[in-house]
């Protein structure tokens, strides 16, 4: 992929979505570039999360319209784990609890999934550990979480903390962080936002999905989209961001 | 996800339900007093064997069948059954002499019964069973060094008649219940264990029942006996061919455990679970029970329940001897049409015995699955502590699980906690891990695995490798 400008990585192309019988995204429309970091602000209820659950391909949302085209293919009927493979992360909001399910097993049948899918060879349990090892310092987790079960009695934190562990394992090419500084403290919120810069190479993208300004001060936006009854309503730099803090979403006209 | 995908996953195809293609003797359908003593005859019994069996079945006669479990099915006629069924060139003297297409079934089976070729580079003694009749059992003579006995019930009732007199019916009495009663009148075959003091049994025993013949009912009896100070790990596993008929399989396990001894007894079984409509499969009706006769003893069931169409089984511990320990940990997965009525009674009798229970149920498609567990603690058994724990996994919403959780207690200071949950597996769950690159029916099956994890862990290794492999082809394409 090259780093021209013009380039798109993701686009949604005025989709329409309903969760149950609501609809909740109305026209929405946005394109993500290489290389870039987009913030997505809205107040609750604009359909911030709805969006990432369209992205990825959630059971949640029916797609009534629009079309979502990554890398200049349409992957609207794609299943969830196709997007996966194909470099779409989502680090979750509320990340789920799997009992009696290691973490370090979980995480490396999801690398060797995804390394299998690119042709690569599959890493054995010592590669593995060896590489994880890295970012688990830079995580600041403690080395037994690799060895509980999966997200069962972690702190909100922690689950935070793993999200973007798995993150960094999967090395993925689009990257939704939906709320991902909520329930977090200033040394987690920090040591997340480390982690998050680090993937930052001029190639991928991020789709940071946040109700407050604060994650913005560790992860600089490129572009600022304002969300708003399921529609962007307003696209800027990133001194959207202090007007924002100044006069809230309802003086943005659309 | 969409119901039928789900449906096509847990539905995994039975591999286990070829035929062997060998002549056999066959006894006419029915029960009487002739067909108990002709069983007593081609067994070579001794003549108290024949009245102890036929003092069973005219008390059987007199019983009802039981019908207080979660369980639906048609009434069981028991004079269409044949109580007695053997290949014909059964109980050779030497692998030589058995039957080459019963040595060719285990193989498919995965089960060597050359001494030479070991289970995953171990050594596992095997006692074959094929219908009413023990086929093979290796490793005799090794096991004969160490004073161990292990052998076909039959051979011990002619071999060692004060070992069977003394703990035969023991721990589980002919008149028990209707089907204890009915295997104790008609017992084909079986395993017998008995481990002198002092003695750890150097390899894994294990026994592989197969049913095989048509209309025939599998009734065997196994008998371990534990002597002071010894310990003995055994498994049992099972199968049977593919009928469009229910099959009955009405067995009794004896354990007993002495002084400072303990019995580690591993079940993986796996009949024929009939089809999605709940046509053929079998009946399973057994009684399991330890004795933990003398103090320190421990006595440990693990099973891993797959098949059968009706399962109606309860695995239990006398905790006689003080100190003594009982351990429950299963693992039942009801799919298709499929029913389970199982659990464990834990009776504490003795000063500071102590038990655990961890039950697993999984139910898919149509299956229904049901915990029934009692816990009783008597008047004596001061300290004496439970823990119970009981799980149920439903896949898709036409599935049921059901828990019946008995305690009685009479010392007041006993100690009993029961902790039970019921969970789906959740949309939330599957979709984190497909979002993790981690297909749909790998999703599942990591899920499942996660939820069995106890209870496998207490499996011995290559048991454990077995157990997980079946369920994964039992609730194979969970994913569509």
């Amino acid at each position: 992929m090259s780093n021209n400008k013009n380039e798109k990585v993701l686009e949604i192309k005025d989709v329409h979505a309903k969760i149950g019988n609501k609809e909740i995204l109305k026209g929405l429309s946005l394109d993500l570039e290489p290389g870039k970091v987009h913030a997505i602000m809205g107040p609750n209820g604009a359909g911030k999360s709805t969006l990432s659950k369209t992205i990825v391909g959630h059971y949640d949302v029916e797609m009534t319209g629009g079309d979502i085209i990554y890398k200049g293919k349409s992957i609207k009927d794609w299943e969830p784990e196709e997007r996966a493979l194909e470099g779409i992360f989502l680090s979750f909001q509320h990340p789920v609890e799997i009992p009696g399910v290691n973490n370090a097993y979980f995480l490396r049948t999801a690398v060797n999934a995804k390394r299998k899918h690119e042709g690569k060879e599959e890493l054995n349990a010592a590669e593995f550990l060896r590489e994880m090892k890295k970012y688990l310092e830079l995580l600041g987790m403690k080395s037994d979480m690799i060895s509980r079960s999966l997200n069962e009695g972690f702190s909100g934190g922690e689950k935070k903390r793993n999200e973007i562990l798995q993150m960094m394992m999967l090395e993925p090419d689009v990257i939704i962080l939906d709320e991902i500084d909520s329930g977090l403290d200033i040394d987690a919120l920090r040591a997340v936002s480390e982690g998050i810069n680090r993937m930052k190479d001029g190639k991928r993208s991020f789709l940071v999905i946040t109700h407050y300004s604060r994650i913005l001060d560790y992860i600089e936006p490129d572009y600022i989209h304002v969300l708003k009854d399921g529609k962007v309503i307003k696209t800027a730099g990133p001194e959207l961001v202090a007007q924002l803090e100044e006069h809230g979403y309802d003086a943005i006209e659309e | 996800m969409a119901q039928e995908e789900i449906d096509k996953a847990v539905s995994g195809e039975y591999t286990l339900g070829f035929e062997i293609d060998v002549e056999t003797d066959v006894v006419p359908p029915g029960l009487n007093d002739d067909v108990i003593r002709f069983i007593s005859k081609k067994k070579e019994e001794p003549e108290w064997m024949t009245e102890l069996r036929l003092k069973a079945y005219h008390k059987w006669l007199k019983m009802e069948e039981p019908h207080w479990a979660h369980l639906h099915y048609d009434p069981i006629d028991y004079n269409s059954i044949s109580y007695y069924a053997a290949p014909k060139t059964g109980g050779p003297e030497s692998l030589d002499e058995v039957d080459p297409k019963i040595l060719a079934a285990y193989e498919k089976l995965g089960i060597s019964l050359e001494e030479q070729k070991q289970l995953a580079g171990v050594k596992v003694a095997v006692d074959a069973v094929v219908d009413s009749v023990s086929v093979k059992t290796t490793y005799q003579e090794e096991l004969q060094k160490h004073g161990v006995i292990f052998c076909s019930i039959s051979e011990a009732i002619r071999d060692y008649p004060e070992l069977i007199q003394k703990y035969m019916f023991s721990v589980v009495p002919m008149t028990d219940n209707f089907f204890a009663a009915l295997n104790s009148a008609v017992f084909t075959d079986g395993t017998f264990v008995y481990i002198p003091k002092g003695v750890r049994c150097p390899m894994e025993l294990s026994t592989y029942f197969r049913i095989n013949a048509l209309n025939t009912g599998q009734f065997e009896r196994t008998l371990i006996v534990a002597d002071e100070g010894s310990y003995v790990s055994y498994n049992e596993g099972c199968s049977a061919p593919m009928r469009d008929e229910n099959q009955l399989h009405a067995a009794v396990v004896e354990l007993v455990a002495m002084k400072d001894a303990e019995i580690k007894y591993s079940t993986i079984q796996n009949w024929y679970p009939g089809d999605e409509n709940g046509k053929g499969g079998i009946y399973n009706f057994v009684t399991k029970r330890g004795l933990c006769k003398g103090d320190n003893s421990k006595i440990s069931w693990t099973q891993v329940e797959t098949g059968s169409a009706i399962t109606w089984k309860y695995p239990s511990c006398i905790l006689k001897g003080d100190n003594s320990v009982g351990e429950f940990y299963s693992v039942a997965v009801t799919t298709l049409a499929q029913q389970a009525d199982t659990g464990t009674k834990m009776i504490h009798l003795g000063k500071n015995t102590s038990s655990t229970i961890i039950s697993k149920g999984i139910s898919a498609m149509k299956g229904q699955n049901t915990y029934r567990g009692l816990v009783k603690i008597g008047a004596s058994a001061e300290g004496a502590r439970n823990y119970s724990e009981c799980d149920s996994l439903l896949i898709g919403d036409q599935c049921g699980a059901h828990t019946f959780p008995y305690l009685e207690s009479k010392d007041t200071k006993g100690q009993i906690e029961h902790e039970a949950t019921t969970s789906k597996i959740s949309d939330e769950q599957l979709f984190y891990l497909r979002q993790r690159c981690i297909n749909e029916e790998d999703a599942v099956s990591m899920i499942v695995h996660g939820f069995c994890k106890e209870v496998f862990s207490q499996l011995p290794m290559e048991y454990a490798v077995e157990a997980k492999a079946l369920l994964e082809l039992t609730l194979e394409g969970s994913v569509g």
